[in-house]
């Protein structure tokens, strides 16, 4: 796990800025993340963490009297240039809270390719059992593939969720606490699919887990109230001793 | 889509899911994929139908101007009318369209009539449907409260010339036996069956303002020992009170709207009722009831149709009034 | 000193009753009486009116048969049945909620999926509202100057059903705005996050699952076009019109037509002589059909929701 100096930055976030009103929640911060990483997100709630991953999606343009300024740059161009569909497409995003769509199993998944104009049986059938595979979901429903998604349990949904993300073949996998709403076992299996999927694509981990942080990520970055206390490989992040000390602290548990 | 996009689409599809591998860490360099992208011509015709939704939205404006504006457009030449004044129109009680000598246009005994007959329905129907709303959201059991709200569904549903019908015959009939009056048609028949019509709004709406009391409001009442009955009294009908004034408005709006019922109920007298066994004409049903025989474009037309503009006026404002009440209801 | 009573009531209730004091038996007395004042209110709409139904339905008896139905009215009214005044209503409210049904999902679509909240939005939320609270003899004026003469229509079906069409128009957009937001917010989220349009989302998700509410809302509607007159009565309603007995298609698009609730104003007001069976049956017939179509509705409702999908 070495960062190289000549790795592709995939993301770069440059002065960004959002306020849900007059309230201003992420106050100037810059970082890149390279390709075929997974940078982990730390930080205590409200640190405007999921914010930070719908500016990035710019799906925080359906919330009303947002204002973002900054830039942020998926494969050097400024996502605000990019077609905003296409851009989604290129990012997978998995909601803390489980979603099934109410329609069968295999048209939730088939659902973002069907979007994008992809209507061959072959290439659906295809492309479902192996996001299904993945997700480590498809032996479980491979029998019942036309029954509802909302019927499942909710460890379930949540890999139907992410069933859903890598549907549409993201080169950018964000996951926002996945793991908030489904037991162990199933975040363990769900950990080695992500340990997999990282010479894929490259993965932004938002966690309240410092300790997922710890296994699957190799940098990570501790957010606090919409700042950046630092950023950097986990070998420092978790050690005795990182740059700040509030990294420490909040690691230890001191505070959370 | 033609075949030989979907073919080439289901190949480029294999050729990238042949390259990803789902076993043990290969670090293989991956090309990205070769992206399905929807046709421009969908995408074009989405762009369009999006933007008819959007038209069709902001034209739904344009619907309340134009009922405004065709009504007053009929109405407006008679301002340059040498017989009509608007002081008069306003605020006179002798209607006498037709005279061939001396023709005047006051409204006064009509609005009269309309706010008479609206009056007793209202002191009818708030007191019953309140007593209503309160027995159905706190004092009854599931099965009887859906029951009771689908008689209420259909209460609301009888056609306003049924309404006019029977208080025509059943209502007028009842009243002569009660009362002694020779004539059934008057303000109290109509008072009586635009009760019954209101109910059902004055019903559902009062329910949802008291539903929309938090509950723990009620748990504090039930904490304090209180008992139902002055739960209600003490509490929930201060709490409720904007959400039930916006019923009791809105059943105002819907009895001055009232047409038919009022037509067929109360009578044919222009004149101020002196008790509510008079007989009365109200705006609505002097409007139904005339113009038919007024000849087009005449002055007798277009007073009608300002009359007409009165009414929008009224009910426009009242209307406003509870719809403003009931937002402040929601938002907490 | 209450305040001790009430105290020490709340103790008794809290034992169990063990201790019934005079105050508790008090309440309880006090708490009966209000619900049943409360249930008396509640019947006491109820009572009456089924007493005038049954009223009316007696009345009607002599008069009701099949040929009732089937029959023109014959001899100025005074015989035959209300044939024409049926098939009228069913033009009327096809091309009125033609036309309403679908303009009203469009606003509705757009109110709930596509505005922003400003100021314009705001705007049209209000004017929809002011719609429906319009009085319906204003929407007679309305049709009559924007229709009948503005348009150059006449007096016609056409004419009467675009006025009735505004006037289910707001109504219809209502519910079925409520129909729309029903559904669940997370489902249009998820739909968001992997790349899909709002159209796309709306017409995959949104709409199928609220067909039902907006199903409910039309058929609401159209029991509500077929009973009313004000509307009908100087756009495209006439006294008579002659026509066949059981002929499925009497009018066109320009002529004026008859219809129940206006042939009922008719019967009851302006002929003389009439037996007096007749307009009782004829407010027998209109209200069964709008009790019917309303029906329709209910059904609608509780068999959609006993299917939900989450």
């Amino acid at each position: 796990m070495v960062i190289g100096m000549t790795r592709n930055k995939k993301i770069e976030v440059q002065d960004l800025r959002l306020s849900y009103g007059h309230k201003e929640v992420i106050h100037g911060i810059s970082f890149d993340i390279y390709e075929n990483e997974i940078l982990g997100v730390i930080g205590p709630a409200q640190s405007a963490k999921t914010s930070l991953l719908r500016c990035i999606n710019r799906t925080v343009e359906f919330t009303p009297k947002t204002h973002v300024s900054g830039t942020i740059k998926v494969d050097g161009i400024d996502v605000r240039k990019q077609d905003v569909f296409e851009l989604r497409r290129k990012i997978g995003m998995v909601a803390p809270l489980p979603v099934g769509l109410p329609i069968t199993i295999y048209d939730n998944v088939a659902f973002a390719p069907r979007c994008s104009g992809i209507t061959h049986k072959g290439a659906l059938d295809q492309l479902v059992e192996k996001c299904l595979r993945q997700a480590a979901l498809w032996d479980e429903v491979k029998d019942r593939l036309g029954s509802l998604g909302t019927k499942l349990s909710g460890g379930q949904q949540q890999r139907l969720t992410i069933a859903r993300a890598l549907s549409h073949q993201p080169e950018i996998l964000c996951l926002d606490e996945f793991s908030i709403a489904i037991d162990p076992v199933t975040t363990m299996r769900i950990e080695d699919v992500l340990k997999e999927l990282r010479s894929e694509m490259t993965i932004i981990l938002v966690t309240n887990l410092t300790q997922q942080a710890r296994r699957l990520a190799s940098r990570t970055m501790f957010l606090w109230n919409g700042e950046i206390v630092e950023i950097d490989t986990n070998e420092v992040m978790f050690s005795e001793k990182p740059r700040d000390r509030r990294t420490y602290e909040y690691v230890a548990g001191i505070f959370g | 889509m033609n075949p030989s996009n979907q073919e080439s689409q289901a190949q480029a599809l294999a050729a990238a899911l042949s390259t990803t591998s789902v076993g043990a860490g290969a670090h293989a360099v991956r090309t990205a994929p070769a992206r399905a992208k929807r046709s421009t011509l969908a995408i074009t015709a989405e762009r369009g139908f999006e933007w008819v939704i959007r038209i069709c939205g902001v034209s739904a404006v344009l619907f309340v101007l134009a009922i405004f504006f065709f009504v007053f457009r009929e109405a407006f030449p008679v301002f340059k009318s040498a017989d009509f004044h608007l002081g008069k129109f306003l605020f006179s009680t002798e209607w006498y369209p037709t005279s061939m000598s001396n023709v005047r246009f006051g409204t006064l005994a009509l609005t009269v009539g309309s706010f008479s007959v609206t009056g007793v329905a209202m002191l009818i129907a708030v007191p019953f449907g309140l007593g209503a709303a309160i027995f159905v959201s706190e004092f009854c059991g599931p099965r009887l409260r859906e029951t009771l709200k689908v008689v209420i569904e259909l209460l609301a549903a009888i056609p306003s010339v049924v309404w006019g019908f029977i208080g025509l015959t059943v209502m007028s009939r009842l009243i002569v036996q009660v009362t002694g009056t020779p004539v059934g048609v008057n303000v109290l028949n109509g008072g009586i069956i635009l009760a019954l019509m209101s109910v059902p709004i004055i019903v559902s709406i009062s329910e949802d303002a008291l539903k929309a009391v938090p509950d723990s409001f009620r748990e504090a009442g039930i904490a304090l020992g209180a008992t139902k009955w002055q739960l209600v009294y003490k509490v929930l009908l201060p709490a409720a009170k904007n959400g039930l004034l916006a019923a009791v408005l809105l059943g105002v709006a819907r009895g001055v709207g009232e047409t038919m019922a009022v037509l067929m109920a109360t009578g044919h007298a222009v004149h101020i009722p002196h008790g509510i066994l008079d007989s009365v004409r109200t705006l609505t049903a002097n409007i139904a009831a005339e113009l038919g025989e007024a000849p087009e474009g005449s002055d007798h037309y277009r007073v009608l149709f300002l009359t007409g503009v009165l009414l929008f006026g009224i009910t426009f404002v009242v209307n406003l009034t509870a719809d403003m009440i009931i937002r402040g209801m929601r938002r907490r | 000193m209450q305040a001790e009573a009430q105290l020490s009531s709340f103790g008794a209730a809290a034992a169990g009753r063990f201790t019934e004091t005079a105050l508790t038996r008090r309440k309880d007395f006090t708490q009966s009486i209000a619900k049943w004042v409360f249930f008396s209110m509640a019947a006491a709409m109820i009572i009456p009116l089924i007493t005038i139904l049954t009223y009316l339905v007696v009345k009607a008896m002599p008069a009701l048969s099949l040929d009732f139905l089937l029959d023109p009215p014959m001899r100025g009214m005074r015989e035959g049945g209300v044939w024409h005044a049926l098939v009228g209503p069913i033009y009327l409210v096809f091309v009125a909620l033609a036309a309403s049904a679908r303009v009203g999902l469009l606003v509705a679509v757009y109110l709930n999926e596509y505005a922003r909240d400003n100021w314009f939005n705001r705007l049209i939320n209000l004017a929809v509202i002011n719609l429906a609270g319009v009085p319906s003899i204003v929407h007679a004026l309305f049709g009559v100057g924007a229709f009948v003469y503005a348009a150059k229509f006449g007096y016609s079906v056409l004419s009467a059903a675009l006025t009735l069409a505004i006037m289910t128009l707001p109504v219809i957009i209502a519910s079925t705005r409520e129909a729309l937001a029903s559904v669940p917010m997370s489902f249009r989220e998820a739909c968001w996050n992997v790349g899909a349009t709002r159209w796309q989302t709306i017409r995959s998700i949104v709409l199928p699952n609220s067909i039902a509410g907006i199903l409910t809302g039309v058929i609401l509607q159209v029991s509500r076009a077929a009973g009313e007159t004000a509307p009908i009565m100087f756009t495209g309603a006439v006294f008579f019109k002659a026509v066949e007995r059981g002929d499925l298609f009497p009018y066109h698009l320009t002529d004026q037509c008859m219809a129940l609730s206006m042939h009922l104003f008719v019967v009851s007001t302006q002929v003389n002589n009439v037996p007096e069976a007749i307009p009782y049956a004829t407010a027998v017939v209109l209200l069964s059909t709008v009790l019917i179509v309303n029906a329709l509705s209910i059904l609608v409702r509780t068999r959609m929701r006993s299917r939900k999908k989450w």
